[in-house]
């Protein structure tokens, strides 16, 4: 008999990051996996972090997840996507070498104190009195313990698919958790199904890389987490080649024979990621799509071409790949398939993550209907810190739509829930100029800090960054005449007066480099840090607007919906409203109006009966 | 909902009047009908009804009308009593239901808060009923209903659409650059947003809702005994003002609101304009006079040619008086003590305060969504002189707000519908 405070079932990116999360809270924390050795596993692409993504990667970072420093101790190309825009969606990305990204994790989950790795299948949850009491494995061992993280992917009824070939299992040559897939659907949670895809590998030997245009690592020094001093791997190219008409035709030759259009797969897929068929058959106008080739290793001759996720008929696959320029003669390793999985209406879960059916139950990663390692990573530290914060009677980090995209997509998922496997974008964040990938640690760390969940190493870092950042205020507060400035050649009116640095840096053509003469020796200091602070100068204006409108979004978030609220007991709400209020039970007001499809009508109705709540009875 | 009281008020205008029409609304309603009528009428049917006390004597002879919520004006039970209009008889029916369990008198507005409050009506649409409540001319009448019906909403409906369009390229930017098709902002973008801006700047210029409200302001100003005053009482048509032979007589502003073919106006009378000497209280006259004249949307002039504030009408008064010297340039001859020339001054008046006033039947901006407009207006033109995608779609996302405020609504999901409709995205 073994007793855990939180047992988290699953040791993929959720999983991972959720049982460090608790065990760095202080919990004393479980990890059960299928294989061991395959903790940290990327099931498709090699690639972590880009646009969205990458602010989801350094955010997790910021509050000591693991993915960040395992990306870098994989990473092979660096590349900043976005760089020609405004910061705060530049998105940080790297390709990993699979085996060095994983040896990374498990070096970590390993190294993790109060951490415990368990072999085995979870069969089934043990119940108490409607809660969460532990869990029993496949060989009947019993584990006890008062909250479960459920991470456990596409392992839930997955079943794979290739042409007319079926297998079940979440990932090829692994299983699927039947049993307790059958043990959720008895319970009557909301369930639904989705489907993902991935292309099929190709052997790079086989590849003429020297007809194809190459795409460098990005040559400069940024890592993923400011812990990685330095970039530590040696940098491999990616290639560009695309699709073409004979390609295509092939493709629309053996639509019939994809399972996703024979009405095999019934499910959606993402609208952001689709396959290689659904953009033939959606934009056939095209003349091609672009493809990266994506070298998935520095030991490895695999090579991940991405942009072709695929289902076809692996006699397809084979005549596609090959009519793309300098692919041949390409062999292909092992063919694409999709896979169609259960995954839990993320509605039923509440803000921490937890299943209201059933306390103590806390759900996180792709079950949640989301795809991504990054998506995955970022729920599973949500459940890790709530599930521990809950077991040793603490407080998690107090995480919303201002200060993080994790909150962003917590939000989204559990008011809104899905329709499509839920994909992070930068378009999602209404504050994103204030939720840049560049001040994550700004934003979080802090916060991490006072929950208890930031470890040595880290909170030093933080706490010389802090004190450096004092000196930055200083030099921004300097102020200098418009005249100095339009002496040295800046594109500023000479009878604009004198103003503190930080505001001229506002002015287009008013470079942090620009005013070098009285920036340089801090900005020595850190470079990343300078870059930040010449950022949150620059929006300023733009923050402060924002801080006016969420004085008012607070407001409403003060207005409390139970769980229980009775919606249909609001006069005016319709049938339908009522329905996707109840299901969504947001906690406040302002949640109830990310609720999709919530009319204003309704939502004013909302107000007046729910502010007659709050007050109490109003005499008549 | 129980815990609500059910209210009722005589709906219809003040009595006297021919019939009377008492709303009952709220969970009693049905009740309070059996109870006054001895019986259950039809839903939605008219029909003929002896109304009673609580003491079974016969109240009046009344049409009663019973509809079950939620489908109703206030989204509520909903009982309507057509009784006769007589004072006494409205009197003892609401005394009769005010006597009834549950049952008390509706505040000021209190139906149309309820129809909000139950989803019945959206936040522009409520505000165009309580202008219609207090509308006392037939022009304010026209533009509250014209809120009413959901135009303004409609309109902000509209442009919600158009910015969220426009979003949606910028996002498909912002996020999806490294695909090839959506890698630069199309042409005519900026064109579009332009475009926009300029619809929501000629919105913002035209006539306000309150200026309905305040009516056309007219100013009469002149030297003392120029006989502003008798004018002014001729154009109100009452003795409102003071008027005698003493130089001097209005040494204050009087201000009277009145209608003249359905277009209200106020019509302000000012004290003669001189030196005021050692008079203290005329001073302070003559100041008020001269910002009446600032804020007037006309003035008339009864002085000396020419000498009267810019655009001012040049009106030659007293015309019936002896020793009478016409103005060369008079735009009006008249004569407020016969009448004469009267007429023609009045329908150019009407004709000026419908040409600066909302029309009728269409939409108008009251100060709440004015406010709100101008904020759009401000992101929309902001985001047509910036260069960065990101500064663009935050600005763009600045007037969705402000017409999700203006009529009461937010989401960001459904922008990214609309992005995705549009675009081959996928990686
Ligand atoms: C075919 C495919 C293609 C994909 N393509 C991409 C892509 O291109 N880009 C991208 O970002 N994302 C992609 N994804 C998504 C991404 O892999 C997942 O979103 C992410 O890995 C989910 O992480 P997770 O921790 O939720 O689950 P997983 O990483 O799937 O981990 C689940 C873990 O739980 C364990 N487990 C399951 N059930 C049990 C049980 N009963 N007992 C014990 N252990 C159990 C499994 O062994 C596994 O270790 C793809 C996924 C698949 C399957
Ligand atoms: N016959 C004739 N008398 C008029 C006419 N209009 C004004 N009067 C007389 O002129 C005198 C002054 O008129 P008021 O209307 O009081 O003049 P006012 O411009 O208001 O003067 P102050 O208030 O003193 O500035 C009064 O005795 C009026 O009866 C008119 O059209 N015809
Ligand atoms: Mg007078």
């Amino acid at each position: 008999m073994h007793s855990f405070d939180v047992l988290v079932i699953g040791g993929g990116h959720a999983g991972v990051e959720a049982a460090c999360a608790a065990a760095r809270m202080g919990a004393r924390t479980g990890l059960v996996s299928f294989d061991l050795d395959a903790i940290g596993a990327m099931s498709c692409n090699p690639a972590i972090g880009g646009l969205g993504k990458g602010h989801l990667v350094r955010e997790v970072d910021a509050l000591d997840g693991v993915i960040g420093r395992a990306a870098d101790a994989g990473a092979i190309h660096y590349r900043m996507l976005n760089r020609s825009k405004g910061s705060a969606v530049w998105g940080p990305r790297v390709q990993a070498d699979r085996v060095r990204f994983k040896a990374a994790v498990q070096g970590i989950v390993r190294a993790q104190t109060n951490l415990t790795l368990v072999q085995g299948e979870a069969a089934a949850l043990m119940l108490t009195g409607g809660r969460v009491a532990g869990l029993e494995l496949a060989d009947g061992t019993i584990l006890d313990a008062p909250r479960v993280v459920l991470c456990t992917g596409t392992f839930l009824g997955g079943v794979l698919f290739r042409g007319e070939e079926r297998f079940e299992g979440g990932r090829i040559g692994e299983n699927a958790a039947k049993r307790l897939a059958q043990q959720l659907r008895g319970a009557d949670l909301p369930m639904a199904r989705l489907k993902t895809g991935t292309p099929p590998r190709l052997d790079g030997r086989t590849i003429n890389w020297a007809v194809l245009e190459e795409q460098p690592s990005d040559g400069e020094a940024w890592t993923m987490s400011p812990l990685t001093p330095a970039r530590l791997n040696r940098q491999v190219f990616c290639a560009i080649t695309r699709t073409t008409q004979a390609g295509h035709d092939a493709i629309r030759a053996n639509l019939h024979r994809s399972p996703l259009f024979s009405g095999a797969i019934a499910a959606a897929g993402p609208r952001y990621c689709p396959s290689i068929e659904d953009k033939i058959h959606r934009f056939g106008d095209r003349e091609g799509h672009q493809v990266f080739l994506e070298p998935e290793g520095l030991d490895t001759h695999m090579v991940y071409p991405n942009g072709i996720s695929t289902s076809l008929p692996v006699d397809v696959q084979e005549t596609v790949v090959r009519t793309m320029p300098g692919c041949e003669r390409v062999a292909i390793v092992q063919p694409g398939y999709a896979v169609e999985y259960d995954h839990i209406d993320p509605r039923a879960l509440t803000p921490d993550l937890q299943l209201r059916a059933i306390p103590g139950l806390y759900c996180a990663g792709q079950i949640n209907g989301t795809t991504g390692y990054e998506e995955a990573a970022a729920q599973g530290l949500v459940a890790g810190l709530e599930a521990a914060a809950a077991a040793l009677g603490k407080q998690a980090p107090t995480l919303d739509r201002a200060n993080s995209y994790i909150a962003v997509m917590v939000d989204d998922l559990t008011l809104q829930g899905v329709s499509e496997p839920y994909r992070m974008l930068t378009a999602r964040a209404e504050y994103r100029l204030r939720l840049r990938a560049n001040n994550a640690a700004t934003r979080l760390t802090g916060l991490g800090i006072e929950a208890g969940c930031i470890g040595d190493e880290r909170r030093a870092w933080w706490e010389r960054r802090e004190n450096l950042r004092k000196m930055f205020h200083v030099k921004h507060s300097e102020r200098v005449h418009a005249r100095k400035l339009a002496d040295m050649g800046l594109p500023v009116r000479r009878d604009q007066g004198e103003k503190p640095l930080a505001e001229w840096l506002r002015y287009d053509g008013v470079t942090p480099e620009a005013l070098a003469p009285w920036l340089a020796d801090v900005t020595a200091l850190d470079p990343l840090l300078a870059e930040e602070m010449a950022e949150d100068a620059a929006y300023a204006p733009y923050l402060a607007r924002q801080d006016a409108e969420l004085r008012d979004l607070r407001a409403s978030e003060a207005l409390p919906l139970s769980a229980d609220f009775p919606y249909g007991e609001v006069p005016g709400l319709s049938n339908e409203m009522v329905e996707r209020l109840t299901r969504a039970a947001p906690g406040t007001l302002a949640a109830a109006g990310r609720v999709p499809g919530v009319t204003p009508a309704a939502l004013s109705a909302l107000l007046v009966h729910a502010r007659r709540l709050a007050n109490g009875q109003r005499a008549a | 909902m129980s815990d609500l009281p059910t209210i009722f008020a005589l709906s219809s205008g003040a009595p006297p009047a021919g019939v009377g029409v008492i709303r009952v609304s709220g969970p009693q309603a049905g009740a309070a009908l059996a109870a006054l009528a001895g019986r259950m009428p039809d839903a939605r049917r008219a029909s003929l009804a002896r109304l009673r006390g609580a003491d079974g004597a016969l109240l009046d002879e009344a049409l009663v009308l019973w509809f079950p919520g939620p489908n109703t004006a206030t989204g509520e039970d909903l009982a309507e009593l057509h009784s006769h209009g007589g004072r006494a008889v409205i009197a003892a029916v609401e005394a009769a239901l005010a006597a009834l369990p549950g049952l008390r008198r509706a505040e000021p507005g209190e139906f149309t808060r309820r129809a909000f409050a139950n989803g019945r009506i959206d936040l522009a649409e409520a505000e165009g009923l309580g202008d219609l409540l207090t509308a006392e001319t037939e022009l304010q009448r026209a533009a509250a209903l014209a809120n009413l019906g959901g135009a303004l909403s409609r309109q902000v409906e509209g442009w919600r659409e158009r910015v969220l369009a426009l979003s949606a390229e910028v996002e498909a930017v912002l996020d999806f650059s490294d695909e090839e098709d959506a890698a630069a902002l199309p042409e005519c973008f900026t064109w579009n947003i332009a475009a926009l801006a300029d619809e929501l700047r000629e919105w913002l210029a035209r006539p306000r809702s309150e200026r309905l409200g305040e009516g056309f302001r007219v100013v009469l100003a002149g030297p003392p005994n120029a006989g502003k005053s008798t004018l002014f009482n001729a154009l109100v048509e009452s003795e409102a003002a003071i008027t005698s032979p003493i130089a001097g007589t209005t040494r204050d502003v009087i201000e009277r609101a009145v209608a003249i073919a359905g277009v209200p106006f106020t019509f302000t009378d000012t004290a003669g304009l001189r030196d005021a000497g050692d008079d203290a209280i005329e001073a302070i006259g003559i100041a008020r006079a001269e910002a009446e004249l600032a804020r007037a949307d006309l003035v008339l002039w009864l002085g000396p040619e020419g000498a009267g504030p810019a655009g001012a009408w040049e009106i030659a008064a007293q015309a019936d008086r002896d020793g009478f010297t016409p103005k060369a340039a008079a735009l009006y001859t008249l004569s407020a003590a016969t009448g004469a020339g009267l007429a023609a001054l009045k329908t150019a008046l009407v004709e000026a305060a419908r040409a600066s006033l909302p029309k009728p039947g269409e939409a108008a901006l009251n100060a709440r969504q004015y406010a709100r407009l101008t904020e759009a207006e401000e992101a929309v033109r902001a985001a047509e002189h910036l260069t960065d995608p990101l500064l663009v779609a935050e600005e763009l996302r600045r007037a969705r707000l402000a017409f999700d405020r203006l009529i009461g609504r937010a989401t960001t999901e459904d922008m990214l519908d609309t992005l995705f409709g549009r675009f081959c995205i996928g990686k």
